[in-house]
């Protein structure tokens, strides 16, 4: 297996990894999205209670928690091995630089946009993950019910709404990113690539954001 | 006056790879529109050499912008503002009287500074050394007809072969990367029958050369493909990734 370890290390190895685990992650996003957007439902949360409690006792699902954790650190690891690796490619920087000429800001920034979503990730799976996981607070309440509580606040609202915003962008350029990593550029399918990037990116983001919003302005009940 | 520009120029000076750099400032005047940016600095250089001083270093060489020499940055850019052309064919037309303009050498670990604008380009040629080429029977040349090629891959592979290794690519890109060059070089010979008989090693070779040069890994950003003087294609990075991935995967 040294030739796979030794693929994995050189700068398209690394880049592989991180494509890889980014539409693992993608796929992850499709799945919460959708179990969520059940709030919108406004049934007081019961379609919502019911994926969240299979979600939080099926074994299989429980397993795949496990190998989610390991994707993202796996991600979060080989993103920052990469900006680190990179930053050191360049040790005299340029005095000017017209960025804006030839990309797109956010496909330069991947790498801030993915510190602020770890940050917003802090806190997100502070609210609901420790509180589902490792507290009794289930037993109290519902998880609905602890949305509900959470998102009385302005300024949890406004830090979720900013990293759903971040969480657009990184998806914007990462999901078409991740095709091509993966050498899938072609002119039968790279169009239709971009365009489902774009619209998985706004609605997953714009969906997200939604939810807070809704609660903060008693939309759903 | 019309047809003719003053400008300041902030030109990087920098005497060696062991010194640091700094810019140094300079006021041309009576410039003509008409001129290369690169006749534009032999008149700077002309008036620095009269006043005993050191004139800039640059590289060129062709000035018909198919040698790949002429390695500046300007004002942000490589090759300055204009798309798909070099430094030889930007025209001072494409600046304004009274402007401030930037002058930078290419900036990357594996492009040293020799002296002021010049970069130590060779490890480009390490890398087409590592592994891009073909071997070719000695004797006779066959019949170029025996090997049957799809005229849509001859022009895929002839697009790629026109990377004329200036190394904008790799000044563009934040990470100084040099796939789109080393994709371009792989392509070339990917694309056509003669390739194929090295296809296993030859991605794997010259990526591995190209990371121990120092360069970057690839973002996606696709800076490189946007300022890249002969329009190579990002298409090309995506090929380099099936090459060296179905390499590793599959060879023994």
């Amino acid at each position: 297996m040294a030739w796979l370890a030794k693929s994995l290390h050189s700068s398209l190895g690394k880049k592989l990894l991180m494509a890889i685990t980014g539409l693992f992650l993608i796929s992850f996003l499709v799945i919460h999205c959708g179990l969520n957007a059940t709030i919108f439902l406004n049934d007081g949360g019961v379609a919502f209670n019911e994926g969240a409690e299979f979600m939080g006792t099926n074994p299989i699902i429980r397993t795949m928690e496990i190998v989610l954790f390991g994707g993202l650190l796996l991600h979060i690891y080989d993103g920052l091995r990469l900006w680190l690796d990179n930053k050191k490619k360049r040790p005299v920087a340029y005095a000017v630089v017209d960025g804006a000429a030839n990309s797109k800001w956010y496909s330069r920034s991947m790498g801030l946009l993915g510190t602020l979503l770890l940050l917003f990730l802090i806190i997100h799976l502070k609210h609901f993950w420790y509180f589902s996981r490792l507290t009794d607070g289930l037993a109290s309440h519902t998880l609905y019910a602890e949305m509900q509580a959470v998102f009385t606040n302005p300024i949890v609202v406004i830090v979720y709404v900013l990293g759903c915003i971040s969480l657009g962008y990184h998806l914007l350029h990462g999901f078409q990113s991740a095709f091509q990593t993966l050498g899938w550029n072609h002119p039968k399918y790279t169009p239709t690539i971009k365009s489902i990037g774009a619209i998985y990116a706004i609605v997953i983001s714009a969906v997200f954001a939604a939810m807070p919003i809704a609660f903060y302005f008693h939309l759903i009940h | 006056m019309e047809g003719h520009l003053n400008l300041t120029l902030k030109i990087w000076r920098q005497k060696n790879a062991n010194t640091a750099g700094k810019f140094e400032t300079y006021q041309v005047s009576g410039i003509s529109t008409d001129m290369s940016f690169l006749e534009m600095i032999d008149v700077l250089n002309n008036r620095l050499i009269e006043e005993g001083d050191d004139p800039v270093a640059f590289d060129h060489d062709c000035r018909e912008g198919i040698c790949g020499m002429c390695s500046m940055y300007i004002n942000g850019r490589p090759h300055g503002p204009n798309r798909g052309v070099t430094t030889c064919q930007l025209h001072m037309r494409s600046f304004q009287d009274g402007e401030t303009i930037t002058v930078e050498p290419w900036r990357a670990s594996a492009f040293p500074v020799i002296k002021d604008l010049v970069v130590n380009r060779s490890s480009f040629d390490r890398i087409i050394a590592a592994g891009g080429f073909v071997s070719v029977n000695t004797g006779n040349a066959q019949d170029a007809n025996n090997l049957p090629i799809a005229k849509d891959d001859a022009d895929e592979a002839f697009a790629a072969a026109a990377c004329i290794g200036c190394g904008a690519c790799v000044a563009a890109c934040k990470n100084a990367s040099a796939m789109l060059f080393t994709s371009a070089k792989i392509s070339q010979l990917a694309l056509l029958p003669q390739g194929k008989a090295e296809a296993s090693k030859r991605a794997q070779a010259m990526v591995a050369q190209m990371d121990e040069e120092g360069f970057g890994a690839c973002s996606n950003t696709g800076a490189c493909e946007a300022e890249c003087p002969k329009g190579i294609s990002l298409e090309n990075i995506a090929r380099m990734n099936r090459e060296y991935f179905s390499a590793t995967f599959s060879s023994k």
